[in-house]
Parts: structure tokens; sequence; C-alpha cells
């Protein structure tokens, strides 16, 4: 799905792949700023100790999704620039593109990047040979992985939405609510392998933040009537 | 890179001379500015003067740059039509730049997946004697350096030879040289290429086939690069020449070497380009100076240059602008990058098979933006290397796929604020580098172990 956004709305516009890929760069750059971090920890830690490492990747992981909140936060930042350069130099005096188009293509970016990231080395092992879950393992990993990651790039995406949308209108709780879902969504990874403890909330969760950033930006239920019966 | 035959038996170094060398060599005609300013010039000529024959050279152009042409007014409105359209057309040229590089990087990556040739170990290419399977690190680390330094040594021996050539206006030879490296590539490698891929895949091919196949997609090369032909078959074969280089280097060159290597060519590069005794420089300097457009066959160009002699009768009702036009789009060879540019040259078809196509079609593409094939070489060398050594596999070599694209980004930034050619290896090799490392070393343990017990960040 993912792919589809991409391919259908941004694909036809430069400027929004570009926006994409300095995305896609910026959680790239927390995720390493938040492994070193992490690898710093285990490295200084006794690597034998079971539940003292568990709980520096529960660590790791909080302060993971922190971090990149924060580099939402500077590309936010950097997009605001950019949208008065271009304003400042286009010929009607409007920007080609708008700060809520921004908040889309950012968040896909964020959100492909830590899909792929996810996911990828597990579809290259998916291809060879072998059997899931054959060490007592859940059989559904795969599949868990699969839906897991598909929504956590919706939400990466609803979240860029809603983040920018705060930062516009300089409405704090709406970016505290962000980043609390983020955490919640992480959080809710630890019950794994009982996946109904994680993809459950996750989708609702989705279901929500999809609700709202849709309402944000100009929808509406009328709107969403029209075009369900392609009025 | 170059495959050129110097009497050498590695196939990788004439390349390596070549690249270097040929993107000085191609002038990079005015840089992406002043394409602009030459076409703002064309526009503006057109529109009040009807000045026919317009500014046909690039480089002294841009009537806003001539300084007491006593019209400052004009010079400050071009200057910032200028700008408008340079970021205007910005984004789309840094896409038209994006879509080769990747095209060349997923040929790279996809080929080290599949095909186990390039990733054994099968001897190393002259240029780079000493080997590194010592025991101690320390010993292999000096290796590694010697290596670099003869491959960069050698290096520039080409391409001062090759700028002295381009000075004493030794063109045929160079053409020669061109020719018969393309052809090699074009050939030899294409040939190695298929046999391994199909023995990979386990499919029987005949000889008279083999034959058949490569004569024919060499021979087309041949005319596409060197002479005219549809603008994407060209820029197809570009990019399937730098992808064949980049794997050859990949396969031969032992692996600290190749890092150092990667490291120390974007040195050479950055200041090949831009001091003002650097090779590079002076070839792009004498290029501007003769006004000749920039060696073709080392650069891949996004957009379709014109040569001289553009002006065709059936455009004889459009007279002025078509010639306004026309030195416009002469003025338009913004070479980016003067970094490696492999054997061919991507001058994009002249003049009679354009001209028949519209003057619409040459309004359009006016400004093109112009990348030397050794940075697509480099580049899909770093990603290449990436995924055929790195452990954390498909991670790592996304993250360097994402940095190069940023670092191409920002060089293209930077093209359009100091217009003139930059090189284009240093700020992407340095990204390129430094995120593989870091990915291989500190962001694989923990998304292993983030994903062994499935938690999502």
């Amino acid at each position: 799905p993912a792919l589809g956004l991409f391919l259908f709305t941004i694909a036809r516009d430069p400027l929004r792949i570009i926006i994409l890929i300095a995305g896609a760069f910026f959680w790239l750059v927390s995720l390493l700023l938040s492994s070193l971090i992490w690898f710093i920890a285990v490295k200084a830690s006794d690597p034998q100790d079971e539940p003292l490492q568990k709980g520096l990747l529960i660590f790791g992981v909080m302060f993971s999704v922190l971090l990149q909140e924060a580099f939402r936060f500077l590309y936010y930042k950097l997009l605001r620039k950019a949208i008065e350069g271009l304003v400042a130099l286009s010929e009607d005096g409007c920007s080609p593109i708008s700060i809520q188009q921004m908040a889309y293509v950012a968040g896909v970016g964020f959100g492909l990047m830590s899909g792929a990231f996810s996911m990828i080395n597990l579809l290259a092992d998916a291809l060879g040979p072998g059997t899931v879950g054959i060490h007592g393992d859940s059989q559904l990993y795969f599949l868990t992985s699969a839906f897991m990651t598909m929504v956590l790039i919706f939400l990466h995406t609803f979240w860029g939405i809603l983040f920018f949308h705060g930062c516009e209108h300089r409405r704090w709780w709406e970016i505290a609510a962000v980043v609390v879902m983020h955490l919640a969504v992480s959080g809710s990874t630890f019950c794994n392998p009982l996946y109904v403890g994680s993809l459950v909330p996750s989708y609702l969760l989705m279901a929500a933040a999809a609700a709202w950033a849709y309402s944000l930006s100009g929808g509406s239920t009328q709107n969403l009537r029209r075009f369900l019966l392609c009025k | 890179m170059i495959t050129f035959m110097n009497n050498s038996d590695s196939e990788e170094e004439p390349c390596n001379e070549r690249t270097s060398l040929m993107s000085a060599e191609s002038p990079p005609v005015p840089s992406y500015q002043d394409g602009l300013q030459a076409s703002e010039a064309g526009e503006a000529q057109a529109h009040r003067k009807r000045r026919t024959g317009g500014s046909r050279n690039p480089n002294n152009i841009t009537d806003g740059e001539t300084p007491g042409t006593g019209v400052p007014v004009r010079e400050s409105t071009s200057e910032n039509e200028e700008e408008e359209l340079t970021l205007k057309y910005g984004a789309k040229h840094v896409i038209m730049l994006f879509v080769p590089v990747t095209l060349c990087m997923i040929v790279v990556v996809a080929t080290i997946k599949s095909v186990r040739f390039y990733t054994e170990k099968n001897g190393q290419l002259i240029y780079t004697p000493f080997s590194e399977d010592t025991p101690s690190v320390g010993q292999r680390l000096l290796n590694s350096v010697l290596n670099t330094i003869i491959m960069i040594s050698v290096i520039v021996v080409m391409t001062v030879f090759l700028v002295l050539l381009y000075k004493y206006r030794c063109y045929k030879f160079i053409h020669g040289w061109l020719i018969l490296s393309s052809l090699m590539l074009l050939f030899l490698f294409t040939y190695i290429y298929l046999g391994e891929v199909l023995k990979t895949y386990n499919v029987a091919m005949d000889y008279p086939t083999l034959f058949l196949v490569i004569w024919n997609f060499g021979a087309v090369g041949m005319i596409c690069i060197h002479w005219k032909g549809p603008l994407q078959l060209q820029q197809a074969y570009l990019i399937m020449i730098s992808a064949l280089m980049a794997l050859v280097f990949i396969k031969y060159l032992p692996e600290w070497s190749a890092w150092v290597i990667l490291g120390a060519i974007s040195i050479y590069d950055l200041m090949a380009v831009l001091c003002p005794k650097g090779p590079l420089r002076m070839l792009v300097e004498t290029a501007q100076e003769r006004n000749e457009p920039i060696f073709p066959a080392l650069i891949y160009s996004s957009a379709m240059i014109w040569t001289v002699g553009m002006a065709k009768p059936d455009t004889a009702s459009r007279g002025p602008s078509q010639q306004t036009w026309d030195a416009a789009e002469d003025g338009r060879e913004n070479h980016r990058s003067p970094s490696r540019a492999a054997s061919q040259m991507s001058e994009t078809s002249p003049a009679p098979t354009r001209a028949v196509t519209s003057l619409e079609e040459l309004e359009e593409e006016e400004r093109g933006v112009k990348l030397g094939l050794g940075d697509f070489i480099f580049y899909s060398v770093l990603v290449g290397k990436a995924a055929a050594t790195a452990s954390g596999d498909w991670n790592t070599t996304l993250a360097c796929f994402v940095a190069i694209l940023i670092g191409l980004c920002l060089t293209l930034l930077l093209l359009a604020v100091f217009k003139k050619a930059l090189p284009a290896l240093p700020i992407s090799i340095t990204f390129g580098l430094v995120f593989y490392f870091s990915t291989d070393n500190l962001v694989r343990p923990f998304m292993d172990t983030l994903a062994s017990h499935q938690l999502y960040i």
C-alpha cells in the first residue's frame, strides 16, 4: 500500500520526490543516532545480564521514538524555510507546494524508510528456504510483521500531517499527542508475540489518527460520502 | 572508467583515467546558471530586440553577467528571473538525475546479489598490486593505502595527459582513444557479463546467438553514444556502461582498498575541480575558452544538447527566435560535474534528427543537467560494495542509496547557488561512506535485536 501511495501521489511531482527522499534521510539519521546510543549503552553494560539487556532495549526503543519525533520537528523547520524560499522565488507569489502536501510527503518518507528497514531483511530471508517459527516462536511471524509494518507506515504518514499541523498552528497538545501515540504503539509491540496486544491497539490508533488527519486536511463526512458514492 | 586499452591488461585502469580525466574534459560549458542566463538572455532578446544569432558563446553570454553593459536594470531583472528559473527547474533536473543514478544502482545491486561471479575474488588488477590477504591489520591497512596511492597517481597521470592532449588539440587522438575504450567496454565486458548471468540462471545459449546479440548490442551502442541516436537509448546505454564498469570495479578491487580509494577519489575530485591549477578545471576552462562542447561520451546529459547548426529551413518562419534559442541551447550545456566520465559521451545527437522535431521541444528541454559518467560509476561502486560485503544486507544498501541521493541533491543545490562546474563526488561519497560504516556497525545490531523480538520503533 505504501508503494501505491508513492506511485500515485508522489511520483508525479519532482519536488515531492525530493521531499520524500529527504524525509527518509532524516529518519535514517535519527535511527543512526538512536542506535549509536543503544550501542554505547550495550557495550558499557554486561552482555550476560538478560533482563538488563531487555531493559536496555526498551530504553533504546523509547529513546529512538523520541529522537524520531525530534527529527520530524527539525524536518518541519527545514521545510518551513524551504517554503519561504520557494514562495519568494515563484512567479505568482504562492508556493508550488503547500505545507500540508509537504506534511503528507514527509510522513510518507518517514514511513517508507521505517517500513523498509523493518521489513526488507525479513523479505529477503523469506525468499529462502526454511520454516517459520521452528523454534517455538509464533508461526505467524511474517504475517504479523507485514501487518505491523503497514500500520506503522500509515501511522507515520498520519503523524506527519498531524505534527506539521500542530506546529503550524502552534497547538502543542497535538504534537504531544503524536509523540504519545508513537510511544504507545512502540510500547505495544513489547507485548509481542502476544499479537493481539500489539496489532489491535495499533490499528485502532491508526484509525483514530486517520480520522483526525482527514478532518484536519479539510475533509468531512460529506466529502467522504460524495467520494464513496462517486458523485 | 573507461575502458581504454592502454596496453595494460587490467581493464579498469583505463577506465579510471578516463573517467577522471574526462569528466574534467568535458568543458562544463556554462554551468547550470550560465545556461539559465543564456536562455534568459535569449528570451530577453527575442522579446525585445530580435537580435538574431544571439549569444552563441555560452560563457560570455549571460547579459546578466557582463558588467558595464550599460543595462543595469536588465541585469538585475535577468538575474532575478534566472534565479527563479533555476529553482523552478531545479527540482525537475534533480529528478532527471535521480532516475538514471537509481537505475544504475539497481542494476548493480541486482547483479551483485544474484550473480556469484562478481563477489568472488579472482585476482586483482595490476593497478592494485598489494594484496590484502595479510595476517595483520596494520599490514592490510598499509597495503590498501599503497594501492590507493598507486591508483590515484595513475588517474592523475592520465588526467594530466588527457588535458595536455586537449590543450594541444590532438582531437583525433582523443577521439580514437574514446572509441577504442567504448568498443572494448561494450563488447568485452558485455560478453563477460552476459556469460556470467547466463551461467547463474543456467540458461544455455549457443555461440552464434551470443555473437548476434552482442554484436547488435555493441554496434547500436557505439552508434548511439558516439554519433546520433534517440536520447533515451543513449541514456540507457550510458547507464549500462556505467553499471558494467562499476561491477568490474567491485569485483577486482580488494575490500579495504575500495573504501580508501573511494575516499581518495572524492578528495581528488574536489581538488581537481576547484583548485585553479587542477587538471579538470583547466580542461573546463580551456573548453570554455574555445567555446566547444564538452567531450561527449563521458557525460550523461539529461536533455538534448544541440550543437551548432541546428537551425533548419523548416523553422525559417520562426527565424530570429529560433536562432536565439539555438544559441541559448548551445549555451545550455550545464556541465555539472567534471568527475569521471566514462568513455561515452553523451553528446546528444546533433541537429539533424532533432530539427525536424519541433522547436517546442527544444524550448521545453532547454536546460539539461549533466553528470559525468564516472560519478555514476563510483556511486554504483559504493552501493554495490555495500550490497556485496555488508552483513546487514539490505538495510545498509538502502541507507547508502538514500545517502547518495541526498548528496546528489545537495550538490545540485550548490550548483544552482554557485553556478559553475562542481565536483559531484565528494558530498555524496562522504555521506555514503559515513552511512555505510555507521549502518553496518551501529544500526545493524540494533535492528537485528529489534527484529528478533519483533519490536517496532
